[in-house]
């Protein structure tokens, strides 16, 4: 139990930690940076290893942005095993849609009812 | 001034070990979100009986929620500057940018100003995770058969 929250700690920490680390002293920015531990983490899931990071990690690993990579590549291999490569298409977002929707739905509201504060 | 000796001058003014202390706030702020998350799996599938998978879910909705409210309520930009990558990195850094944007660009109206620009940064997120996802499956498709 306190396992799980030690080992959450450790790896979103680390996860943050490398970004930092490549933010301060390279040219990227933090978009690019989000972007390249995005395809890690479609990368990483391609072969199954992101799962056994979870299983054995915990929620520490759905927090960082690679995990979004995860569930794209995920969602897909899921369709594909029943639709072959028509179903890479169909179930990308499968397990990734709650969280895009609830980021637009809230920040369509957001946007329109607060003004920029200065 | 001459370049060599400005370059000196800022090189010698510029603080060095911010590095390490952006680094250690990046490490251990985003260790917090990551534990917050953890507590927020374990909390929901305790109060609502659900499995620990669908509890992740709605942790992830609540995350992505209060970003977006604390990123309207204008407070969230100076967590931001202070944990950089500790925020930017988790899902908060996602929603962060997809409000922060549409806040900004209201005045431009609800179609070339909210509705063009709230993708402006979560847009590359969301392409190169699409494209690589398509790419490292059909990889994986074609090695492993499925």
């Amino acid at each position: 139990m306190i396992q799980t929250y030690i080992y959450s700690f450790l790896f979103a920490g680390a996860v943050c930690l490398i970004a930092q680390i490549i933010l301060d002293n390279t040219k990227l920015t933090a978009g690019h940076i989000t972007s390249i531990f995005v395809v890690v983490g479609a990368f990483l899931d391609t072969f199954n290893i992101y799962d056994m990071i979870v299983n054995f990690v915990g929620a520490g690993a759905l927090v960082p942005i690679t995990s979004f990579g995860h569930l794209l590549t995920h969602g897909a291999m899921a369709k594909a095993a029943d639709y072959g490569i028509v179903g890479l298409t169909m179930g990308m977002f499968d397990f990734s849609s709650s969280g895009i929707v609830v980021a637009i739905v809230f920040t369509f509201f957001f946007a329109l009812f607060f003004r920029p504060k200065d | 001034m001459e370049k060599k000796k400005y370059d000196e001058l800022v090189e010698k003014h510029k603080p060095h070990e911010t590095r390490v202390q952006n680094a250690f706030i990046a490490f251990v702020t985003g260790g917090l979100v990551g534990v917050l998350g953890q507590f927020l799996v374990d909390f929901y599938s305790w109060w609502l009986h659900i499995s620990s998978k669908d509890a992740s879910t709605f942790m992830i909705i609540t995350l992505i929620f209060f970003a977006s409210l604390f990123t309207a309520l204008g407070f969230f930009d100076k967590w931001v500057t202070f944990a950089r990558c500790g925020l930017i990195i988790p899902i908060t850094g996602f929603a962060h940018s997809m409000t922060s944007a549409g806040i900004e660009y209201r005045k431009e109206g609800p179609i070339y100003g909210i509705g063009s620009n709230i993708f402006k940064l979560a847009g590359s997120v969301i392409l190169y995770g699409v494209v690589s996802a398509w790419f490292f499956g059909l990889l994986r498709l074609i090695i492993m058969g499925g």
